[in-house]
């Protein structure tokens, strides 16, 4: 309780004002480059993200080109599934089908690229600590919330993935024709020779990273939601905390790029489309 | 072995090879694709009547199944969770669900800039969805009707030769009304029509 009076806007003026500067556990700090966590070598002026994502939490973000955005599974049990837009012309996007299919296997990990609709590289998987990751089952969703935990709903305890996307997408002016499939990362599902899913709930390692390059300027949309196939009866996810920094674009010369014939391609696709 | 499809037949059409198409799928009525000369991919996308933001999920299918392959019995699921339709039979193993459509974008890099021009499933989805006013973004990851694509114990897959024959034929039952728009996948660079599109078979019945 505050002592503060609100019945008139001077003193409702003054006690909204005295919010200010409180830390909770689940924010973003702006500006970045005051974050406590910043990784060994970062320039404190080159961050351009620094926010823990809450368990069942979302949060959105434009990258440019070049930056570096690092995923970390703070206690071993987040779930960030993760949409990826072309900045400049959002309805390029993420296409898992073709992120496969392309790079001719189905699990991602350090070295893979995360392809666009188009043709090409949204961004490359420059680490990955975690090494547990899923391109197959996709965001959860309101139906499949409800039946496991009883609801599912934004405003309620259980948000759910798809939805938490609509949200964040929706803050670039795109809407639910726009949340598109996605890719999980940390909780991981491998395919056995019968087609089954064999599904990898952890809790895994405390602290296990992810961290990207932006191959082209992105809108980055995440979620942190339990698993559509997380078999465990009570709503389990645990923080996620996510940094980016700003960063050169890729050289010619970088082994990534450089990896296999599609993959170059799918850089060569996106320096034609920067040229000018 | 081929059942005989139950009730009125209200459409029974060939889709040229190379070609969309689409139709209006009630709940509760079948529609039948036939692989008439075998190993002719049939890519295949869905959209809720209603409300055409509810659409095919691969991924919702996959995960409500837990398996990649869509066999008898698989549930088709939208992108909000619910059953848009069922597979009620097959005469082949299992098909695809993971592979995606080809696209013009997507050709230029598994095959190199030469197939740029050539004819591809998206461009039949687009012109397919064109009539219904949507567009790109209501492209999403599709159904591979008599396409193989296995997944490796290391994660290595791909699109192999079929496991699809000359009038082998695959049902599914509407759980609501859907609009299906389907590409007669063009693609020449892999065995998914086994290097030659022909042409396939609709029959919806009920």
């Amino acid at each position: 309780m505050s002592d503060t009076s609100t019945a008139d806007p001077a003193s409702a003026r003054a006690h909204a004002r005295s919010m200010a500067g409180t830390k909770v556990d689940f924010m973003p700090t702006v500006p970045a480059s005051e974050a406590q966590d910043i990784p060994d070598g970062v320039d404190p002026a080159a961050m351009l993200w620094a926010e823990t994502i809450a368990p069942g939490g979302y949060a959105a973000k434009r990258l440019d080109r070049g930056a570096r955005l690092r995923l970390t599974d703070l206690e071993g049990d987040a779930c960030v599934s993760m949409l990826v837009f072309s900045a400049e012309r959002p309805v390029e996007r993420l296409n898992v089908a073709d992120t496969l299919k392309v790079q001719w296997n189905g699990y991602l990990g350090a070295g893979k690229l995360l392809l666009s609709d188009m043709g090409k590289v949204l961004a490359s998987i420059l680490e990955d600590t975690a090494g547990a990751h899923d391109a197959f089952c996709g965001a959860s969703n309101a139906a499949a919330n409800a039946r496991r935990y009883g609801s599912g709903d934004n405003w309620g305890p259980h948000p759910n993935a798809r939805d938490r996307f609509m949200l964040g997408v929706g803050k670039f002016g795109l809407g639910r024709k726009d949340v598109h499939p996605c890719v999980n990362w940390f909780k991981g599902v491998r395919i056995a020779e019968d087609g089954a899913t064999r599904f990898n709930a952890g809790p895994h390692a405390r602290g296990a990273q992810v961290t990207l390059r932006a191959e082209m300027d992105v809108i980055v949309v995440l979620a942190n939601c339990p698993h559509v196939l997380d078999p465990r009866p009570a709503y389990t996810v645990t923080p996620a905390r996510v940094l980016a920094w700003r960063g050169p674009p890729t050289p010619a010369d970088d082994p990534i790029r450089n990896a296999t014939p599609e993959g170059l391609r799918a850089f060569q696709n996106v320096e034609e489309d920067l040229a000018r | 072995m081929t059942p005989e499809l139950t009730g009125e037949i209200v459409l029974d059409e060939v889709v040229p090879a190379r070609a969309p198409w689409t139709a209006l799928l009630k709940a509760g009525q079948t529609l039948r694709i036939i692989d008439l000369e075998g190993n002719q991919a049939v890519d295949f996308l869905m959209y809720s009547a209603a409300d055409d933001a509810e659409r095919y999920s691969a991924q919702d299918t996959i995960a409500a199944q837990g398996n990649i392959f869509l066999r008898e019995g698989s549930v088709l699921m939208s992108n909000e969770g619910r059953p848009m339709a069922v597979v009620t039979g097959t005469a082949v193993d299992y098909h695809d669900t993971i592979g995606g459509a080809c696209s013009c974008e997507s050709n230029t890099l598994r095959y190199g800039h030469h197939t740029k021009a050539q004819h591809a499933c998206v461009e039949n989805f687009l012109q397919g969805n064109a009539r219904y006013g949507r567009g790109k973004r209501d492209m999403v990851s599709n159904i591979n009707w008599f396409m193989n694509v296995p997944v490796e114990a290391d994660g290595t897959l791909g699109i192999v030769d079929g496991i699809s024959a000359p009038g082998l034929f695959v049902d599914m039952r509407a759980e609501m009304d859907v609009v299906v728009v389907v590409s007669n996948c063009p693609q020449i660079n892999n065995p998914c029509n086994g290097f030659d599109p022909t042409p396939v078979r609709m029959v919806i019945a009920g």
